[in-house]
């Protein structure tokens, strides 16, 4: 796993410290949405193989909600914020009134309106990150899926494909009270952007 | 009578042949392929979890040829044979290849699962293995597997259910 050697523990903490103020102005903007506080576990980066990605939501096939965005601009990447079903009813019932009338399904409607949520989410997640590296980041319009965890999160590895059999996960969890889950933000950098990442925050580059 | 089969799993970008008896698995397929081969003569079957079309992109070191279309079909093609599969008589199964989110832009990275399906098939063709079934496509992911006594392979989704083909 050559590409991954060059990320000493500095350059991880580094990556963790983007994932904190990243989803830390998104939960601000959850809380400010549902009016209540929101907190939110210390982001955990780490390097993982493709098959045990998913298992950080219940395994491949653990039914989850997702909202995808291609992250474009100078550090792209795939940005997957998950809820489970569940997760995911209780914020249509209190954000838009919306009354569950079926616990399998999401209408249109809901889907829609939970597009938009993680819109709202994505877009404060990416923009503080965007005024803390000064690089460029803006996400696609959401896409919106109600499936599988595998089958989801794998079309975030692709880019990571080419490279080995491995990926680097931002991971933050929302939680709600004590420690009921509240929604997941996954950030998967492109292999190209950790250099960019790395020059913007002035970590020094030597290799070794 | 009541045995429980012995069930081998693929992971991703992973291959696998089962003999005789047993169950070969593979979950969570979104956009990447699952490709099954399949003798009947012998009752074997080889599935691969395809998660990309070429390894001509391939920009890693050691290359997993089990991930790449191009590449895990013929190793599909030689651990079956080294177990006493007869090319003539393989017959091919696939199923995944969806595209969970669908952007009007984005490029070819966004197409992937289509890109992969086309390519599962073209390989098929120049090694002439009859493609006798698929289930692929659309925007939802599946989990198969193969009882390699039968050689049918049956297709969950969170959407549709359970089928076989």
């Amino acid at each position: 796993m050559g590409f991954f050697e060059k990320l000493e523990g500095f350059k991880m903490d580094v990556l963790k410290e983007v994932g904190n103020i990243g989803a830390g102005n998104a939960a601000t903007a959850l809380s400010q949405l549902l009016d209540k506080p929101i907190d939110m576990a210390v982001p955990k980066v780490q390097i993982l193989p493709f098959d045990q990605i998913a298992e950080k939501v219940g395994g491949q096939e653990q039914i989850v909600l997702a909202v995808f965005f291609r992250v474009e601009g100078d550090a792209p990447g795939n940005l997957f914020f998950i809820l489970t079903p569940e997760a995911g009813k209780g914020l249509l019932h209190r954000l838009a009134g919306l009354v569950v009338v079926d616990e399998e399904q999401f209408s249109e409607m809901e889907q829609s309106a939970l597009s938009e949520i993680g819109n709202i989410l994505a877009g404060s997640y990416l923009s503080s990150l965007a005024d803390f590296t000064g690089l460029s980041m803006t996400p696609t319009v959401p896409g919106l899926a109600y499936d599988m965890a595998g089958a989801i999160l794998n079309y975030g590895l692709i880019q990571f494909g080419e490279m080995g059999d491995d990926a680097l996960l931002i991971d933050t969890t929302f939680l709600e009270g004590k420690n009921e889950v509240e929604g997941q933000f996954f950030l998967i950098p492109d292999p190209e952007s950790f250099e960019k990442i790395f020059i913007a925050l002035g970590v020094p580059l030597q290799d070794d | 009578m009541i045995e429980e089969q012995a069930v081998v799993k693929v992971g991703m970008a992973d291959l696998n042949v089962v003999k005789e008896s047993g169950i070969i698995r593979t979950t969570g397929l979104g956009s990447c392929v699952g490709l099954t081969l399949y003798d009947k003569n012998i009752h074997l079957v080889g599935m691969a979890h395809v998660m990309l079309p070429s390894s001509d992109i391939a920009r890693e070191g050691q290359l997993n040829i089990a991930k790449y279309a191009d590449t895990a079909l013929p190793e599909l093609l030689k651990r079956m044979a080294d177990l006493g599969a007869i090319r003539s008589r393989l017959v091919a199964k696939m199923a995944g290849g969806a595209q969970m989110f669908s952007f009007s832009s984005g490029g070819d990275n966004m197409r992937i699962g289509p890109r992969n399906v086309e390519a599962c098939k073209l390989f098929l063709q120049e090694y002439k293995i009859p493609l006798i079934a698929e289930d692929t496509g659309a925007n939802y992911g599946r989990t198969i597997e193969m009882d390699c006594t039968t050689g049918m392979l049956s297709i969950r989704s969170v959407q549709m259910g359970k089928k076989e083909i």
